[in-house]
């Protein structure tokens, strides 16, 4: 797993600066920037996906298993369009902290 | 073939969640759209200095899974024909080469290289998402925000000019495909990518890509905003394959049933346009319209 810079010494650097490892920002967690929270009411969602197209953070995944959308609350920046976009208001924004 | 449903859509990710992106960025909608519709372990992705470079993450890690280069500002459209020319003479062939640029990356700084690879007729494709303003850097001015907006280079008495017709330069380097897309309409522009990623040639996409801070409308507005500005005609769907022009997705609604909104309702759920007076107000929409009804005189043209 790639270090934060902080935690690199200059002898790790790869030549050229070259990240050779794709996708490694998973251990930044995008979640503590949000304030509000968005909250999901599965018996009113009518599993259209359009909050898992319509997230850009890429935070919503269908569960086809269970039938229902997830959430991952570590990378859910609380932008809200889940919950505004939702034709059926099955997704609430609640403030982070109640 | 037109996808018809959001379900039809891929539900591999090729950027994961992690990303330094503001908040509803409406670049990583755009982002994420397209790298689906692309082949991500045949794609090779040139950047300029961005907000795409935020969104790729401080050294040394990247949320990204596809390959990516970092190249200067102006050079964006350089950069790429390299990438293309190096690919030819190591003999790797089936890659696709995307450049991602921002507006001032296209309209301004970069357009000098975009101009040389088109006129050369590298293959390759150019999105330009166009957020209409130096956004990264603190909302500067730039040839593509539109008349009476506030920006941090325009604070007093807000852009005078009308927004630069980039897309007119581009076609007139008649280049194989030219479209316009916006992450409001993902089937749209997910279809636009698919096709471009087929044709052989230099291709050019520009997205309407809404910034809620740069822009100043709440984050939640993202995709109405979008959607507002094709309802109003202030970006225009469209695609001209070959020269051959044809409106998409909600323009082409607009044209067949009507139903325009008035340029009037897309500036005031936004505070950039605060200082807007009613004459620039008028300004735009008479702007706006003569470019509709050139799109629209087009449409009809092409399909007759």
């Amino acid at each position: 797993m790639t270090k934060p810079m902080d935690e690199m010494t200059w002898q790790e650097v790869e030549p050229g600066g070259v990240i050779s490892e794709p996708g490694c920002a998973s251990s930044y967690h995008t979640g503590t920037w949000r304030s509000e929270k968005p909250i999901y009411k599965e018996e009113i969602c009518i599993r259209c996906q359009r909050c898992f197209i319509m997230c850009p953070d890429a935070s919503i995944t269908p569960d086809f298993e269970k039938n229902r959308m997830v959430w991952n609350y570590d990378y859910c920046k609380g932008c809200g369009i889940c919950a505004y976009e939702c034709p059926v208001n099955a997704i609430e924004m609640v403030q982070e902290g109640e | 073939m037109a996808t018809k449903a959001a379900k039809e859509l891929p539900k591999e990710e090729f950027i994961l969640p992690g990303t330094r992106s503001c908040a509803a960025c409406g670049l990583m909608l755009t982002y994420r759209h397209s790298l689906k519709a692309l082949d991500p372990g045949k794609t090779i992705v040139a950047v300029p200095a961005s907000c795409m470079t935020v969104l790729h993450g401080v050294y040394p890690i990247t949320p990204v899974k596809v390959i990516c280069v970092n190249n200067p500002f102006a050079a964006t459209g350089a950069a790429a024909s390299g990438i293309v020319a190096g690919l030819k003479a190591t003999g790797k062939a089936g890659y696709t080469v995307v450049a991602f640029a921002g507006d001032g990356g296209t309209y301004d700084i970069g357009i000098q290289s975009l101009s040389g690879a088109l006129e050369r007729g590298t293959d390759f494709m150019y999105v330009c998402y166009d957020n209409e303003g130096y956004m990264n850097t603190g909302t500067q001015r730039s040839s593509a925000s539109p008349a009476g907006a506030v920006t941090t280079t325009t604070p007093i008495l807000a852009k005078l000019q009308h927004k630069k017709d980039m897309l007119r330069i581009v076609e007139a380097h008649r280049i194989p495909y030219v479209a316009t897309a916006s992450p409001s309409f993902p089937l749209d522009l997910y279809d636009k990518v698919r096709k471009a990623k087929e044709i052989k040639g230099s291709r050019y996409i520009e997205v309407h890509a809404p910034c809620p801070p740069g822009w100043g409308f709440p984050n939640k507005d993202l995709i109405k905003m979008g959607k507002l500005a094709a309802d109003t005609a202030v970006h225009v769907l469209y695609e001209i394959v070959d020269g051959k022009f044809r409106l998409t997705s909600r323009s082409l609604r607009l044209a067949e049933k009507g139903g325009k909104k008035t340029v009037a309702d897309y500036v005031k759920g936004q505070t950039r346009f605060k200082k807007i007076t009613e004459g620039q107000i008028q300004a735009l929409q008479e702007f706006t319209d003569r470019r509709w009804y050139e799109f629209m005189e087009r449409h009809q043209n092409g399909r007759s």
